[in-house]
């Protein structure tokens, strides 16, 4: 049946709205009597906290309130929640919120952030993954600086055995790579309105690319049945933190329509802030994020250290791919894991490789903490292996096309996690491609397809 | 001197949360003039999703697509949903989407039905008009179904949908699982230009090939391949958080000092597309919103290694480091 609507280049839902300015997003919605909120982050990577002292800046005129870790009902959030809304003692990033204003105007909260006195015990930080990852470099984390997958301090991946393939194989190629930290730089920062109403309820307008994600942790933050469901500090992984079951129909989150996200917006950066501030003043508060703000603080693709060791024989086949991939995760688990799963799942490319060893690593350094970008794992993973491949037909005189067309998957065989692959079109999007650029492919190339190993 | 090269890169990309479980709902209640809204509890972060499950709405209902409205704007309307990343949007959303028309078709064809005295399996949604598949000529406008079935029989036309990916827990030792969706494919050609006394790359043409499984709006897969193309020419050539790594000095704190790339750095795109259907995907669509950032670094890479024969490991590739690896080969 030929379709009417679906392939067709109708316009854009939204594009004259978002073209003429008339899109509204968080920022452009204005309550009256909205408070604006700032933060007090930490001066240091790492420290302790000895004494924090609001008392001046809660005494100043225009000042609705102040919160600090004792205002916030559970103080740790996350897949796993380990990270907190605001510290109480344990600084691990430079630039980590320990208390946040709301003042009848910005100049007033800068003021009033200003006289917030903080007595801090400095410590030592780690920057470095590499370092961290040693036993006597300093703590990041009280339960260590490797997030554990299980019983292992890594995502493990084995397919085949990887040193009987590099026994089978006539070259053996190893580099290492360096992905840095990318910040997502979306149009719109983070931002954050909280209009609690008469009747109990409270309105928040996010930037969430994630609502129902991220509802569930803010009702855990704010414990609204707090008898219901038990607070959990520190808890071990249970991939299920964020369901916190009671209290949905006592926030209505409001958005939808997200300025760009790339992934900066699938934690929550501002949104239990300004509900704290919102219930306890009893007024709407905004959070708005200078650009600075979410340069420094906000998540952001971590950087990545990646080992690649290849076996090949001589006909270009790789037979056995060795990954050792190290994420610097920053201070907190975030999506990190999640991120070096994916990474490992998928890291030894779009080639049909039958033995493979993977290890993916997540380091907690003093980092404000990382999280999902564009790609996750997968973004670093493609720019090591396919430089790698490029460097493997070099050594072996090898044309890159040919090289890629010799290992590409064909249907029916399966990933490094024994995932079969059926839709398969790399040979074919390949060939579109020279096709495209203009570039002449022998007829030896032009003929494969991806339903059969040539 | 100035040196031309030209590098390849293949990718693949999966669709939905690496490990499953993440669902998505939809609702498709159909106005009495037999428009229809559509509720979502997935955001548009620009990508498009509003005008691409309001097409897929439309093709299911046989209605024009200016007659479907999307509500995806708070949690207190709109039906769950993960949110919108994993390349999952088009793909989950998509399925629970398509279900949920269906189910509102479903009723429109029953009432249809009564209306004409036929079986509903007799009856075909297409063109805005319920007919009788072999008598064309009978048929009954859907709003007049619609505007029958609300006002005059007491029926709710409201469809329901839901995709979950079931969970797929890795082996502990292996890493066995099924984790993803779909795998959608790739590849990109850099055509670049050095500058052996600068250090400085010339991006001058990115030509981008994509498997999308079926694109539902060309228009709209162009602007992912163009926008992933520009940000890997960012990650390639300009960008980084920390330039001091692993240390965090000299952070850049504004958008002049980290320096995403301008239209001005940026090649003629090109691109094709390529439609394997994905074997369970909405009408054999794929997810593409991630992967089209993923090719272009290593391609350019590649190009630069083309061009004057020094292999980059660390990004991006900066004036510094391409004049580093030069020197370090020796002469340039």
């Amino acid at each position: 049946m030929t379709m009417k609507v679906v392939g067709q280049r109708v316009k854009r839902y939204d594009g004259m709205a978002h073209v003429t300015g008339e899109t509204r997003f968080v920022d452009d919605v204005i309550v009256p009597g909205t408070l604006t909120i700032k933060a007090f982050r930490s001066p240091v990577a790492k420290g302790n906290i000895k004494d924090l002292d609001t008392s001046a800046a809660e005494a100043m005129p225009g000042v609705a309130g102040v919160i600090t870790a004792e205002d916030v009902p559970c103080n740790a959030y996350g897949l796993v929640p380990d990270q907190p809304v605001l510290v109480e003692k344990a600084v691990r990033y430079k630039g980590e919120p320990i208390a946040a204003v709301a003042a009848v105007d910005e100049d007033t909260a800068v003021e009033a952030i200003n006289k917030i006195k903080l007595d801090i015990e400095e410590e030592k930080p780690v920057f470095d993954p590499l370092e961290a990852m040693k036993p006597d470099a300093p703590k990041v984390r009280p339960e260590g600086n490797v997030f554990m997958f299980g019983e292992r301090p890594f995502r493990q991946i084995i397919l085949g055995d990887v040193e009987e393939g590099f026994k089978k194989a006539d070259i053996i190629v190893e580099n290492e790579y360096l992905h840095p930290s990318l910040e997502h730089a979306q149009l719109e920062p983070q931002a954050s309105l909280a209009v609690p109403d008469a009747g109990g309820k409270l309105t928040i307008y996010t930037v969430s690319q994630a609502l129902y994600f991220h509802l569930g942790q803010l009702l855990g933050i704010l414990q609204m049945e707090p008898d219901k469901v038990q607070c959990k500090q520190w808890a071990p992984r249970t991939g299920s933190s964020w369901r916190h079951n009671a209290g949905f129909s006592d926030i209505n989150y409001v958005g939808g329509t997200v300025g760009g996200g790339f992934g900066a917006k699938n934690d929550i950066h501002a949104d239990h802030v300004t509900a704290l501030l919102a219930l306890k003043t009893g007024q709407p508060c905004k959070w708005r994020w200078t650009r600075e703000e979410d340069l420094l603080y906000s998540t952001f693709r971590g950087a990545w250290r990646m080992t690649i060791k290849d076996g090949i024989t001589k006909d270009g086949r790789i037979v056995a791919r060795q990954i050792k991939s190290i994420r610097d995760a920053g201070a907190y688990s975030t999506l990190n894991f999640y991120v070096v799963d994916k990474h490992s799942f998928l890291a030894a490319g779009p080639y049909f490789i039958e033995n493979v060893y993977v290890q993916g690593y997540c380091v907690y350094t003093n980092k404000p903490p990382a999280s999902s970008m564009r790609g996750f794992g997968i973004t670093p993973a493609t720019f090591a292996t396919e430089v790698q491949i490029d460097k493997i037909a070099t050594q072996l005189g090898m044309d890159p096309w040919e090289i890629r067309f010799v290992n590409a998957f064909r249907k029916g065989e399966h990933t490094a996690t024994r995932r079969v692959v059926n839709s398969v079109a790399l040979v074919e999007v390949m060939q579109k491609l020279a096709e495209k650029a203009g570039v002449d492919l022998p007829d030896k190339l032009m003929t494969m397809t991806s339903t059969e190993r040539g | 001197m100035r040196k031309r090269g030209v590098g390849i890169a293949a990718g693949f990309y999966p669709m939905g949360m690496s490990g499953g479980g993440d669902s998505s709902q939809a609702l498709v209640k159909i106005q009495p003039d037999g428009s229809a809204v559509l509720t979502v509890g997935s955001c548009d972060i620009g990508q498009g999703c509003k005008t691409v499950l309001a097409q897929m709405t439309a093709e299911v209902l046989g209605i024009d697509y200016a007659q479907v409205k999307v509500v995806n704007d708070d949690t207190d309307n709109c039906p769950l949903s993960f949110g919108t990343f994993a390349s999952r949007v088009t793909y989950v959303d998509g399925k629970a989407t398509i279900a949920a028309a269906e189910n509102a078709r479903d009723i429109l064809l029953e009432v249809a039905a009564q209306m004409l005295e036929k079986s509903p399996e007799d009856l075909v949604a297409a063109d805005g008009k319920i007919s009788v598949k072999d008598d064309p000529d009978t048929s009954l406008a859907i709003g007049e179904v619609a505007g029958a079935a609300t006002f005059g029989m007491r029926r709710l036309v409201v469809g329901l949908g839901h995709y979950m990916r079931d969970p797929a827990t890795p082996d502990p030792d292996t890493g066995e699982c099924d984790p993803v969706c779909s795998l959608a494919w790739a590849a990109n050609l850099a055509e670049v230009e050095v500058d052996t006394e600068t250090g400085e790359v010339e991006v001058l043409r990115l030509v981008s090939s994509y498997d999308v499984g079926k694109a539902i709006n060309p228009m709209l897969t162009e602007g992912q391949i163009e926008g992933g193309g520009a940000m890997g020419v960012g990650a390639a050539l300009s960008e980084q958080l920390h330039p001091h790594y692993p240390g965090l000095e000299d952070q850049p704190t504004n958008l002049g000092d980290y320096a995403i790339p301008t239209t001005m750095d940026i090649p003629d795109l090109e691109s094709v597309i390529y439609e394997c259907p994905s074997t369970n995907g909405p009408f054999g669509a794929k997810g593409l919103g991630e992967m089209t950032a993923n090719c272009p670094a290593p391609a350019i890479v590649n190009a630069i290694h083309d061009a004057v024969g020094v292999w980059l490991n660390e990004l991006p590739a900066s004036p510094e480091r391409v004049l580093r690896a030069l020197d370090e080969k020796g002469g340039g």
